[in-house]
């Protein structure tokens, strides 16, 4: 009959808007200010640069080392180094910022940054309201503000923050251990490069990366850094969710 | 005067008495200006309060909130539309032509508000009871044709003017099925006055009201006259010559700032003119629904009446798609036409056959049987089959 299909589809729309009434779960909007939807952990947004210990400037892992501010593609990062030098976490003396600027209305949230750092002392944050009352002066988000303590990133991030502490452990313990000989040096990250290489696959290039760059009477920091750099790769691709791999289901579970 | 009277007349008795203070002379433009002054303040409210409630009820049926943020439960959102309208930017092209793109929106206001001069509101509640006045409302409605091509001629756009030229075909092809179903009330009453039309559906037999639309040709008149009403108004699912998918928003695509605002008050209060129109012929007017319920005043049961039925408005709007263009003349053309002219038909069968079950038995078969026919025919026609282009070398 001409037109039944009108009324259907009048009984169909006067059924949604009844059921919208009784039904609480048809309605898909989040409100926004008072409810917020639930956040994945893998969500991110800005940078934030991670401390250690209770002082935020005191505990900065940054040393403004300057590869985040050329590796940045829309150079928001403004880095200025320190002439002068402070103990970092391991009690190494080291460079830190004097001024270490990001502008939120040029980072595009690309993370490479978060890649690029050797010392896991820049990491993405998931605070989307970044908004400001200025169009300068507040945009332009300084040390202070970025400093977010290693706690915060737990909260955040636990998964990859479990893995990086880990990760920072090792070479501390490294650090702390005494270094008589290059095979015992070259041996250290060799060992756990195998099991990483039996669990996931795509890791099985990154030890040879590592382990090369071990000279053992090289200057403080440099061996350090590179081996640190090799093993966050690592660790990285550890902890992205990869199914087939046996060991991170154990490592997510712990964290959790 | 008992005191339901007194509540139903006080609109025209605080008129009466006010215009006892306005010296002789000047007491028939006091008694005008006191007329026109509540329904130009009324109807702007019921579009204002139509917006909010449009959106909100768009929004339940596609299980959304709708707006809620402006006010108590977002009853306060017409008032941010209309600070916003007004404080935004009046841009107008440089090629318009300035003066019929200025003027476009007024006419169309202006068009919308003078056909509520024939409307009752309420019992003795008329600006003017003409006894052409459903001829004027038609009349005066074409207007509103005259200021979308205005508007669209003017803007000297490609999407305004095919948004006007769409707008000026459609509201010309169902104008005449909007008359003819308006046709069969005249018919009835013998006359073209609106308040004689309300004052002859006021009986009530057994309770039950003498309304037109609970006749076989009134029921089938007064869903020809909704449709070709729909699309008098430039309403989903007849809103192509404002089809933001294709043509953005046709004829008013140049407007902005408190020139749109104008058009959008303009459509709504043309619906609510329509929709008015029909209650005075098919709904009784300001008529109760129940012989029970006359203690009510009059004017609560026209907007009672008229509130029902942009709810209706609202909701084949969120339920129907937009039609084509050739559906749209087609549906005008093949079987609105049609069924209106058969409706004048059986108006006039029901006037000569003796009251009765054969009366209405037969005039309920002269309108049944051809739509079951005319639905059948329709659907034969119906080719589903792949889309074959052809496109200029």
């Amino acid at each position: 009959m001409f037109g039944s299909g009108v009324l259907k589809g009048m009984a169909e729309t006067a059924r949604n808007f009844l059921g919208s009434y009784v039904d609480k779960d048809r309605l898909t909007t989040v409100q926004y200010p008072e409810e917020h939807a639930p956040r994945i952990e893998a969500s991110r947004n800005f940078p934030f640069l991670v401390y250690d210990g209770p002082d935020p400037m005191a505990g900065l892992r940054c040393v403004s080392c300057f590869i985040c501010e050329k590796e940045c593609p829309p150079k928001c990062i403004i880095i200025e180094k320190s002439t002068d030098k402070k103990p970092d976490a391991v009690g190494k003396p080291q460079a830190y910022p004097v001024k270490f600027n990001i502008d939120v209305s040029v980072c595009m949230s690309c993370q490479i940054c978060v890649e690029v750092c050797p010392f896991d002392a820049i990491k993405m944050d998931v605070d989307f309201e970044q908004t400001a009352t200025s169009r300068f002066d507040a945009l332009l988000r300084t040390k202070q503000q970025l400093a977010k303590s290693n706690e915060y990133y737990h909260q955040i991030h636990p998964t990859e923050a479990a893995a990086v502490d880990a990760e920072l452990a090792a070479a501390r313990a490294k650090a702390a251990a005494p270094k008589p000989a290059p095979a015992v040096a070259a041996a250290k990250p060799a060992t756990p490069a195998p099991t990483s290489a039996a669990m996931a696959s795509p890791v099985a290039t990154a030890p040879p990366t590592a382990a090369p760059p071990a000279p053992p009477t090289a200057l403080s920091s440099r061996p350090e850094a590179a081996c640190r750099s090799g093993e966050t790769r690592s660790a990285t691709t550890e902890a992205s969710p990869t199914p087939d791999a046996p060991a991170p289901p154990a490592k997510e579970t712990a964290s959790e | 005067m008992t005191t339901p009277d007194t509540i139903d007349q006080i609109f025209v008795i605080t008129k009466h008495w006010l215009l006892g203070y306005v010296p002789a002379p000047l007491q028939p433009i006091a008694s005008a200006i006191l007329s026109v002054l509540p329904v130009m303040g009324v109807f702007p409210l019921l579009f204002a309060i139509t917006t909010v409630l449009e959106r909100k009820g768009l929004g339940r049926i596609q299980n959304r909130y709708g707006p809620n943020r402006v006010g108590p439960a977002g009853f306060w959102q017409p008032a941010a539309d209309g600070i916003k309208s007004l404080t935004k930017e009046d841009v107008v092209p440089r090629n318009a032509d300035q003066i019929v793109h200025f003027l476009a929106p007024i006419v169309l206001v202006i068009a919308s508000f003078i056909v509520y001069a024939v409307l009752p509101i309420g019992r003795n509640m008329v600006i003017t009871d003409l006894n052409s006045g459903l001829l004027y409302f038609f009349a005066v409605g074409s207007m509103v044709e005259l200021s979308v091509f205005m508007a669209g001629w003017s803007s000297h756009s490609k999407y305004s003017l095919l948004g006007a030229m769409r707008a000026t075909a459609q509201m010309i092809s169902y104008e005449i099925p909007l008359v003819l179903a308006a046709v069969v009330v005249i018919m009835a009453t013998g006359s073209l006055s609106t308040v004689t039309i309300v004052n002859a559906q006021t009986g009530y037999t057994m309770g039950f009201p003498h309304w037109f639309v609970f006749t076989p040709w009134g029921f089938a008149g007064f869903i020809l006259f909704m449709i070709a009403a729909t699309a008098e108004s430039n309403r989903s699912p007849f809103d192509l010559p404002e089809g933001e998918s294709e043509i953005i928003a046709g004829y008013y695509i140049e407007y902005s700032g408190f020139k749109f605002a104008l058009f959008f008050l303009g459509e709504y209060l043309g619906m609510f003119a329509t929709s008015g129109l029909a209650i005075t012929l098919f709904l009784g007017g300001w008529a109760a629904p129940f012989s029970f319920l006359t203690w009510i005043p009059s004017y609560f049961w026209f907007f009672a009446k008229l509130l029902v039925i942009i709810g209706v408005f609202i909701w084949v709007r969120g339920t129907l798609p937009r039609l084509r263009q050739d559906q749209l003349m087609g549906f005008a053309w093949k079987f609105m036409l049609p069924m209106t002219l058969l409706n004048v038909f059986v108006a006039a069968a029901w006037h000569f056959l003796p009251t009765g079950i054969i009366r209405w038995a037969v005039c309920t078969a002269l309108l049944v049987i051809p739509f079951i026919v005319f639905s059948m025919g329709l659907k034969q026609n119906k080719k589903l089959q792949v889309r074959t282009y052809r496109f200029a070398e």
